[in-house]
């Protein structure tokens, strides 16, 4: 029978168990990303061409049961259990890795006791092969009371089988695998004639997850509580009989149709061990490796960062030729187009980075980097697990932060949010370049060392100090009841799969680019606004005032930059400047500076943009070297003294190093945390940080 | 009463039982059942986590986690 068109199948597994790779096999690249509804775990989706029409693939997270234990695995489970889910699947497929079968076929076990048609995938049949196991699938099938089909994700092969497995109509299994009825006969009895569930076990499930289940409301999730009291339901013992009584049966089916040799030589995977977990060598490859990360970000970065910013600027100068001069074309050139390109110029070093961590996910290693470095962190309040998200930050904090969900303490996962932003992300780059270009002097230090490269070192380790010693003091701050595990598979080595990793890189700039876009590209234009109109005389009589202050022969050129700058300094965004300079004052920042720092507020690289306005140098000039060359001739109205002093630039790129300065971070860690209560203590302690910090720095160098 | 923590590198014992009950769940999940042989395969160089073998695969967990897991023989 050909499927219905709308039929809905589920993936499932176990991580490590290539059920990802299996799906980019199943759907090749007709893949949509999106989220589940209400919450913020990626949900990937694709279609399936089979004979009889396409299906819908839905990639669910990896999980190891169906009791979740991470915020990514409870969707699982909530889309299995709730049956009016707009992902609810018609069908699932388990992916099983065939060399670790007994642990893999614990989750298949609890899915097709929920009574829903599943095929069980035998993946990696090629390891199990190499392994020397010999499954018998008949028999197994038979025992199992499924559909097994075996592939090798690698090379693609049993794709076919699979696909014309899903296109068949498959039996419910009648009897349970496991009958959890002598477990809480009671309990489930009740659940079911509440809720009207015809499942033993989805109403096992009912009482087991009751207070965690989203689609019940709160008067059932009572009633629940009511059953479960009256019964004296323990889930803890119910879920240990369970899982026991699971492995019971698997293993007796295993025992009856996998035969494996005695024991092999110690594998590869534990040789490799050895060396990357070693006291010394251990240490030295994990930062080797972050080293190597880095140098490449901004090796290879350069030039594609480059084309983007000059297609970006010929797109302006067309669209200002083209359009008819006035507020739309000033709102599309400078408004919106400089918004896309603020965003659009990281996404080279953002694939780069992504590169990197998918190409250390896939091979296995980055499970070893969590286990070697779990003791360090969590002296610190951190979490071995902390260590993807805190490098994924020297890119971006966006991704790094949507990184944290694979931290299952709360308490952790909160800790690594709260400081990843401190981590010196691509957009401090520019401000930090054209500051440290400024006032630090061009020299070697022992003949070797280049002393703009140390300071641009010294400001990385200054973000990575903050990051570290804020952690250790929220250890402190924060109580929690709930504990954290660290009960973390460590997964044989693989060669890495190039498509998954370009997948991953697709897919992390894109979530960057629409979620940092939408807000960045908003800003861009209030920021637009703020610093193209103004009320009072200056600014209606701008044209007038520029040209009396002009001396008689200037070019248009002179008057065009001469009239923005003017414009800038009596807009809204300067009566900002103006009315902050007080408090910026001490920190050695005059209202220009005071400007920038507003405009910057939403993204930190408006800061170099923004400069150039301030001091009316035109776009088309080379415009880093320009700017410093600008910056290092402006003198203090009033004393004659140069304004960027050493003291005013160590000063900001300080600032800079420590403050939130990103609207797109903050609306990222609203969504994470579910409310504006840590946003807001983040915004205000980092401010607080940079501040302080900056107030100290001038005090030093001054 | 030995646990988990007590076995030297590569030395196999036999999961006798947990302290832990929450925790024992989870690590039944991961396969560390009540009369399963499992030995340390790995020791992290500061003493801590540990990767144990199990179940034909391997788990790294903390020294206090291993701590709640009892061993015989």
């Amino acid at each position: 029978m050909a499927d219905k068109k709308g039929t809905r199948v589920a993936l499932i597994g176990n991580p490590n168990s290539g059920k990802t790779t299996l799906f980019n096999l199943l759907t090749g690249l007709k893949q949509k990303t999106g989220n589940f509804p209400g919450v913020t775990v990626d949900k990937k989706s694709g279609s399936c061409k089979l004979p009889g029409g396409s299906v819908e693939i839905v990639d669910l997270p990896g999980t190891y049961s169906i009791y979740p234990k991470t915020l990514d695995e409870q969707i699982v489970q909530e889309v299995l259990l709730d049956h009016t889910h707009p992902q609810h699947p018609d069908k699932v497929i388990v992916v099983a890795d065939a060399s670790n079968l007994k642990r893999n076929l614990l989750l298949f076990t609890q899915i097709r006791d929920l009574g829903l048609p599943v095929i069980l995938v035998l993946n990696m049949i090629d390891i199990a092969d190499k392994r020397q196991l010999k499954i018998d699938l008949r028999t197994l099938g038979i025992d199992l009371g499924v559909k097994i089909v075996t592939t090798n994700s690698h090379s693609g092969e049993g794709i076919d089988s699979l696909k014309k497995a899903i296109s068949q109509s498959q039996v419910k299994s009648k009897r349970a695998f496991y009958e959890v009825e002598p477990l809480a006969s009671e309990a489930i009895g009740e659940i079911s004639e509440r809720f009207g569930l015809q499942n033993n076990y989805t109403a096992f499930q009912y009482a087991q997850q009751s207070d965690h289940l989203k689609f019940l409301d709160e008067e059932e999730k009572e009633t629940i509580r009511r059953t479960k009291a009256k019964h004296g339901f323990d889930h803890n013992h119910t879920q240990s009989e369970e899982t026991i009584g699971r492995y019971k049966l698997i293993s007796e089916i295993i025992d009856r149709n996998v035969s494996s040799p005695a024991v092999g030589p110690a594998s590869l995977t534990s040789k490799i061990d050895r060396i990357v977990t070693h006291k010394v060598l251990g240490y030295v490859i994990f930062f080797g490796l972050l080293m190597l990360i880095f140098q490449s970000i901004f090796a290879w970065a350069e030039w594609p960062m480059d084309l983007i910013e000059n297609s970006f600027a010929s797109a302006t100068s067309w669209f200002k030729e083209v359009l008819p001069e006035g507020v739309l074309n000033d709102l599309v050139t400078d408004g919106i187009i400089s918004g896309l390109a603020g965003v659009l110029v990281f996404i080279p070093q953002i694939a780069i980075l992504f590169a990197f961590i998918s190409l250390l996910e896939e091979s296995g290693y980055m499970s070893r980097a969590v286990f070697l470095m779990d003791k360090l962190m969590r002296a610190v309040g951190l979490n071995g697990k902390s260590v993807v998200p805190l490098i994924s930050g020297l890119a971006c904090a966006i991704p790094a932060i949507m990184a944290t969900r694979s931290i299952d303490s709360w308490k952790d996962r909160l800790i690594t949010i709260f400081v990843t932003p401190f981590m010196s992300c691509s957009a401090r780059l520019p401000v930090y370049t054209i500051l440290i270009g400024l006032v630090v002097p061009q020299e070697y230090v022992f003949g070797i060392f280049n002393l703009q490269g140390l300071v641009l070192m010294g400001l990385y380790l200054l973000g990575f100090l903050a990051a570290i010693l804020s952690a250790f003091a929220m250890k402190f701050i924060l109580k929690t009841k709930q504990r954290g595990y660290f009960v973390m598979e460590l997964p044989s080595y693989k060669l890495p799969q190039w498509k998954n990793v370009l997948l991953t890189i697709y897919e992390k700039s894109k979530t960057f680019t629409l979620e940092a876009g939408k807000v960045i590209i908003a800003i861009s234009i209030i920021l637009w606004v703020l610093a193209s109109y103004g009320t009072g005389e200056k600014f209606s009589n701008a044209e007038d005032n520029v040209k009396a202050s002009l001396a008689k022969d200037y070019t248009q050129e002179e008057y065009d930059l001469a009239l923005s700058s003017y414009k800038l300094e009596h807009s809204f965004a300067g009566a900002f400047g103006k009315t902050i300079e007080p408090v910026i004052r001490p920190l050695g920042y005059d209202w220009k500076i005071g400007i920038a720092l507003i405009t910057s507020f939403a993204a930190r690289e408006v800061f170099v943009g923004t400069m150039s306005t301030i001091y009316s140098i035109g776009a088309d000039d080379d415009e880093e070297a320009t700017i410093r060359e600008r910056l290092r001739q402006e003198k203090n109205p009033e004393t004659g003294e140069p304004v960027y002093t050493q003291a005013v630039g160590f000063s900001l790129m300080v600032f800079y190093a420590f403050a939130m300065q990103c609207m797109s971070t903050l609306a990222i860690v609203y969504r994470e945390t579910k409310g504006w209560r840590w946003p807001m203590i983040q915004m205000a302690y980092m401010t607080a940080v940079a501040y302080l910090s900056a107030l100290v720095t001038f005090q030093i160098f001054s | 009463m030995r646990t988990l923590s007590d076995l030297k590198i590569n030395e196999k014992g036999t999961i006798s039982g947990f302290t832990d009950d929450t925790l024992a769940v989870k690590l039944m999940e991961m396969g560390c059942l009540p009369g399963t042989e499992v030995s340390v395969a790995l020791v992290a160089p500061l003493g801590d986590p540990l990767a144990i073998s199990v179940a034909g695969y391997q788990l790294s967990l903390r020294k206090e986690e291993a701590l709640s897991i009892t061993i015989e023989g």
